[in-house]
């Protein structure tokens, strides 16, 4: 027998090689590398489980229930984590404080993303006199630290805000108030970013042709030039999400945040320096929590932007 | 050289144009002021109504704004409070250096509130950042040197913490570990709150005392990302032709290390300590909070709770500038010491 020419012609060099590996693969590859980041990875999702599996074992009304007769009880088997100054048991609250302050961290990082990306692409995309008033405010914004924006952000959208319902839980209505503070204040690097990208994505063959082909300038700022800038986007976003959570915690550790009864991690630790000498448990276990939170967020995020976007590490 | 510093100075101008806006939009809402006037009484409503509009606050915010800017003594307003505009306005406008006067403490000039709690701020400051640079060019130097050793790593690890840390939580740790517990293992330890005790006075070793665990807990967090900072500008100064050049030549390690490598390390440097150092304002509201500090960051979190708005702007603005104008002097500074940098106007 001869083998047919058609099999030979078949095993190509091109053939031979193994396949093109996709941009998540890749991703995967260089992040399976950072040890850290993979720590930060495990480290955040059982600090998700603790605070989305603990609400299994115990009720939000015993988070919320106060009774003196029990205040300020230093930790012990009935309370692990302690009781505060009207009774509540602090481990319970910081389950249910968790789920706040993940949640407001998640979203404000949403409202920041979309805020920042819609300045940062209009700038980049339009140039001209759209850029530059735009940059502009950027630029004004940037010069107040973050930490009075937020205070004045806070009285600004402060007053009355009714209590929302969500997923058959009543949350204090201050809780999407300081989303949107939170994702107003921290969006002006990412907009910064993408409109860097954005300047120098305009000028590619690619959009030239979109151009060329008559497609509509939404088109090619959202279809087109966005999904080249995505890798530094979820870079920021993901420490943005530490910030955001850093961020929720000042302002309510300043008393301007989510009200109670609602717990947050930031707001258990209001009022927290009455009780450094009384109840250091008060303030401990939160403080801890919203550290590890942070430091996880920030090894994933460090892995990440080695893995998505090696170029950008700063000097 | 001097056109390009003019250049930038006027482009401050607008600049701080915009923020003057963007805050005074954001003021809109503040609150009452006048809720907390009385003190404990109730207002009466025409004394409301004649405080409202004997301090301007019945206007629309852009004439609030106006008057603000430039000052309302080229019209008439109405102090009496009855309704009528008969008399002549007195403000100057903050263009002409009347920051106006405080609400909640009636007739005093903003710039006196606010000029009583600033020097208490800026020892925070200064001392703070001393602290961090002079820490984190030791730290940051080292580990640089001994790159990958048990050393690098271990501070690499610690100054992640500490670039995670809230600022609150080293606060009250802090406070807990030198003040609590030194106390009760009998060790001497540190006062926690206020700037001085008060039966002693206000002498310079209680201030210094009581400054230790603030300044320590300001630093912390630039400290770490000053640390990673300057090690890796190490790095990377390092590994430069010149540095292997002076290794080779035989020059001693030291004088390597101190005259090339870091001269030319300290330009980065340079840029973060002058864009940095306005910042370490907000890192003062926390920390001035919790040590019940009396300084400006303090100042601004009660004058807000009380809707002060002559004396937050003042605050605010006064930051804005100091921000604006410390980037220039960065930029000349940098342009000063690195003779690549010449500015064509």
């Amino acid at each position: 027998m001869v083998a047919e020419p058609v099999q030979i012609a078949v095993l190509t060099p091109d053939d031979l090689e193994t396949p093109p590996i996709s941009l998540g693969q890749l991703t995967w590859r260089r992040f399976r590398r950072h040890k850290l980041a993979l720590y930060g990875a495990v480290a955040l999702i059982l600090l998700f489980f603790y605070s989305f599996g603990g609400a299994l074992f115990v009720s939000e009304n015993y988070a919320n229930l106060n009774d003196t007769n029990i205040s300020l009880h230093p930790p012990g088997t009935q309370h692990p984590f302690g009781t505060d100054a009207i009774g509540r048991d602090i481990l319970a609250r910081t389950i249910y404080g968790g789920q706040i302050s993940l949640l407001i961290g998640l979203t404000a990082v949403i409202v920041e993303t979309v805020l920042g990306i819609l300045v940062g692409a209009l700038a980049g995309y339009y140039g001209g006199v759209v850029d530059n008033i735009l940059m502009r405010i950027t630029e004004a914004m940037l010069n107040i630290p973050e930490i009075f924006l937020l205070i004045v952000m806070a009285k600004f959208f402060g007053g009355k805000i009714p209590d929302i319902s969500f997923f058959g839980r009543t949350l204090s209505g201050s809780v999407v108030l300081i989303v949107i503070i939170i994702g107003g204040t921290a969006w002006m690097y990412l907009a910064r970013i993408v409109r860097a990208e954005f300047l120098s994505l305009k000028e590619r063959d690619f959009v030239l042709a979109a151009r060329a082909t008559g497609t509509p300038s939404i088109e090619i700022i959202f279809m087109h030039i966005l999904p080249n800038c995505i890798a530094p986007v979820i870079v920021t976003a993901t420490l943005g999400v530490a910030n955001a959570i850093l961020s929720e915690a000042y302002i309510s550790f300043l008393g301007l945040g989510v009200q109670p009864p609602t717990a947050t991690w930031g707001n258990m630790l209001d009022s927290a320096n009455n009780y450094i000498e009384s109840a250091p448990w008060l303030w401990f276990f939160p403080g801890l929590l919203i550290l590890l939170t942070v430091l996880s967020i920030n090894f994933l995020g460090d892995g990440l932007r080695d893995a998505l976007d090696p170029h950008s590490r700063a000097a | 050289m001097t056109r390009y510093i003019l250049r930038r100075f006027l482009q401050g101008i607008p600049l701080l144009f915009i923020i003057s806006i963007v805050l005074f939009v954001l003021m809109m809402n503040m609150g009452d002021p006048i809720a907390t006037m009385g003190g404990r009484t109730l207002l009466r409503p025409e004394d409301r109504l004649r405080l409202t509009r004997q301090l301007g606050l019945d206007k629309p915010i852009y004439i609030q704004y106006i008057y603000w800017l430039v000052g309302n003594d080229w019209t008439k307003v109405d102090m009496d409070g009855d309704g009528i505009a008969e008399s002549a306005g007195t403000r100057h406008g903050i263009l002409r250096g009347d920051f106006g006067t405080s609400l909640v403490k009636r007739g005093v000039p903003v710039l006196q509130v606010i000029g009583e709690r600033l020097p208490n701020t800026l020892l925070l400051m200064i001392a703070s950042e001393i602290v961090v640079v002079v820490g984190a060019l030791l730290v940051g130097i080292y580990s640089a040197l001994r790159q990958y050793s048990t050393f690098d790593h271990f501070i690499t690890a610690i100054l992640f913490i500490g670039y995670s840390m809230p600022i609150f939580f080293v606060g009250l740790l802090s406070m807990y570990i030198f003040s609590v517990l030194f106390k009760r293992w009998g060790l001497p330890y540190l006062p926690t709150v206020g700037m001085f005790d008060p039966t002693v006075g206000e002498t310079f070793g209680q201030v210094a005392m009581h400054m230790i665990l603030p300044v320590l807990t300001m630093s912390f967090v630039s400290f770490a990302s000053y640390s990673r900072y300057i090690r890796s500008t190490m790095l990377e100064v390092m590994s430069q032709d010149y540095i292997r050049t002076a290794k080779s030549k035989g020059l001693p390690r030291l004088t390597v290390l101190l005259i090339h490598a870091l001269k030319n390390a300290s330009l980065p440097i340079v840029t973060i300590v002058g864009l940095d150092l306005p910042f370490l304002l907000g890192g003062a509201v926390v920390t001035e909070r919790i040590f019940a500090w009396p300084g400006t960051g303090r100042l601004f979190l009660d004058h807000v709770a009380r809707s002060d708005l002559p004396v937050v702007m003042g605050i605010l603005m006064l930051i804005a500038l100091a921000v604006v104008i410390f980037q220039i002097i960065t930029d000349i500074v940098y342009a000063w010491l690195d003779p690549r940098i010449r500015f064509e106007a």
